[in-house]
């Protein structure tokens, strides 16, 4: 009889290309979803500190400042104060202006600057997925953000109703609504001109100045309200406040709120998607 | 586990001759009226280093990225471990092991960090691939760079990180793009140690190149590679005995009096190529050849016996050099 040989060492092994390759196809999104994290996690002292300050800074110079000066039982802002009226405004705005840098810088690495999308390029994953993948994590940021704004609403007592926190979705569906069309945009983009500099200050300022954030939208000029009426934060801060403090308005223009903001986000997700897939399979 | 019903039905059963891992007929990939790649045709069998020889904008960086799995082909056939990359991307590229030609790595993340996030595309579990990374570095020399970031490392550093991430999935196959263009000397000895090794280990490996010397030290066999169409294939010693002499003599007489002395040398060796630089004259004995030069009263200001190399096949094949 022969002695049992020694436990062998259990050899390190990747498991069968078949495997990875099924791993891929069903998981993939997540997998590229998790690198996006990890890069996020490097500068999250930043991305936190963004997120309380800015609340915290627009609500003391609005709440505090701003409201000394403007008549809080003005019926406009539909019988609360006027901190409750702007700040599901301020949330929404703020889930876009972080849409709008998530959605563009990071898409010209990925294609341009670092080329960070061709490394996942070459692994099983598909480009529709690496998009995917994106956009979840950035979903993520959005929410998180938007919870940390929220309570910071919440502590300065400017969210009435015991539904406000649903503003949380709201602001992230709303940045997903501005930020998938952007970049769907920003990934067919292939010489760098300044383009995301342009979309800052003549796209998201005028619609964070003109989309019923500050004032209602009946007190611009009827020339321009039609800014608001395409504007996502416009649709995204009505639909707040009517959870927030129950604004008053016909419910078939609640349905359109998220009918638009639905629709503008899975448009840009498929455009999205067909822009990756072209421009990855060239 | 549920893992086979998800993928297309015939996948694993797909047919190919036996060992072959690589096979491509009639590749041709096409950008508006450019041809990139004109109908080329070869299989590599497993474990061979196969190289693609060719000055820039041959096609051979089109044709890695066909196999790759990363672009569709144009027309003709291309089956790689028996599938079909355009119907079955993800299984291919879950068989390969790519080092594209700019390096594509996270400069954000940390050296180790690259490795690990990287597994995890192909669904690696942590607990292979944090062992498997330590590993790897070791392999590429950069265990002491594992909490660097990457925009510190030096290029031979990033081209051998970019290695060792290939490597994270245990390929069979390796595609190299380019591996050592704009490295520094020592930087591509070492690299050209480390792909060495991984010939040893069995893995086939297929690479672009324009250097010869790189060709050389290599390719078990290689295709050379013009304006998308393959000129000739062979192994190195191979192409250089059918395409050229064992020996060749450089002679430089100055750039204004190259071509002028050139007819004076007709009929010795067997062969003359003149370049705006030298006169190259392709002869079994260059020593021999060399004396009747003299003999013949002709005093050039330099000269130089050496063997033939796939430069002198590249020039021979296309009237041009190949790195201009």
């Amino acid at each position: 009889m022969t002695e049992p040989l020694a436990a062998p060492q259990p050899a390190l092994r990747a498991h069968r290309p078949e495997i990875s390759a099924a791993k891929a196809r069903r998981w993939g999104a997540f997998y590229y979803a998790e690198q996006v994290l990890r890069v996020m996690k490097g500068y999250s002292w930043s991305i936190v500190m963004y997120s309380v300050g800015q609340p915290v800074a627009y609500l003391f110079a609005m709440g505090v400042g701003l409201a000394t000066l403007v008549d809080s039982g003005n019926a406009a802002f539909g019988g609360v104060s006027y901190l409750a009226f702007i700040a599901p405004a301020l949330l929404v705005s703020a889930a876009v202006m972080t849409a709008a840098n998530e959605f563009t810088f990071p898409v010209m690495d990925g294609f341009k600057w670092r080329r960070i999308y061709y490394g996942p390029h070459a692994s099983p994953l598909t480009p529709q997925q690496i998009a995917a993948g994106q956009i979840m994590a950035v979903t993520l940021r959005l929410l998180l953000q938007s919870a940390i704004y929220f309570a910071a609403v919440a502590l300065f007592g400017a969210s009435p109703s015991g539904w406000g926190w649903a503003g949380i979705l709201v602001a992230t569906l709303t940045g997903l609504a501005f930020g998938l069309p952007l970049m769907a945009y920003s990934a067919s983009i292939t010489e760098d001109k300044g383009q995301f500099a342009l979309v800052m200050r003549f796209i998201v300022m005028p619609l964070f100045l003109f989309s019923g954030t500050f004032f209602p939208l009946e007190n611009l000029p009827p020339a321009v309200r039609w800014v608001g009426w395409i504007s996502p934060i416009w649709h995204g801060t009505e639909l707040g406040r009517v959870l927030s403090f129950g604004y008053h308005e016909a419910p078939l223009l609640t349905i359109l709120h998220i009918a638009v903001l639905g629709g503008l986000a899975a448009l840009g997700w498929l455009l999205t998607r067909r822009r990756f897939a072209l421009r990855m399979g060239q | 586990m549920h893992n086979e019903a998800i993928l297309p039905s015939g996948t694993m059963t797909a047919h190919r001759p036996p060992g072959v891992v690589i096979s491509a007929a009639n590749l041709t990939k096409t950008y508006g009226d450019v041809a990139a790649v004109d109908g080329i045709t070869f299989s590599v069998p497993a474990g061979e280093s196969f190289g693609l020889l060719g000055p820039n904008g041959a096609g051979k960086s089109t044709t890695m990225k066909m196999i790759g799995g990363v672009t569709r082909r144009t027309s003709g056939n291309l089956s790689i471990m028996g599938l079909d990359p355009d119907t079955h991307g993800p299984e291919v590229r879950a068989h390969l092991g790519v080092v594209p030609q700019q390096d594509n790595l996270d400069e954000e993340l940390r050296v180790r960090d690259n490795l690990l996030v990287y597994g995890r595309y192909f669904g690696l579990p942590m607990s292979y691939l944090k062992p498997k990374a330590d590993e790897l570095l070791e392999f590429a020399q950069l265990t002491d760079k594992a909490k660097s970031k990457v925009d510190a490392l030096s290029g031979g550093m990033k081209r051998r990180l970019t290695i060792a991430r290939s490597l994270i999935n245990e390929p069979r196959i390796l595609l190299l793009d380019e591996p050592t263009t704009g490295l520094d000397p020592q930087a591509r000895h070492i690299l050209w140690d480390r792909l060495f090794r991984l010939k040893e280990q069995g893995v086939t490996l297929i690479l672009t190149t324009h250097y010869m010397d790189e060709a050389e030290q290599l390719c078990d066999r290689l295709i050379v590679v013009d304006k998308g169409r393959i000129m000739a294939e062979g192994s190195p010693a191979q192409l250089i005995r059918e395409h050229s002499t064992r020996e060749v003599v450089e002679l430089r007489f100055g750039s204004e009096r190259n071509a002028a002395i050139a007819s004076r040398l007709e009929g010795i060796g067997d062969r003359l190529e003149v370049l705006p630089d030298r006169v190259l004259m392709y002869a079994h004995d260059g020593e021999s050849a060399l004396e009747q030069v003299s003999a013949r009263g002709l005093r050039p200001l330099t000269s130089l016996v050496r063997r033939s190399s796939l430069e002198d096949v590249f020039l021979r094949l296309t009237g041009r050099s190949l790195v201009d």
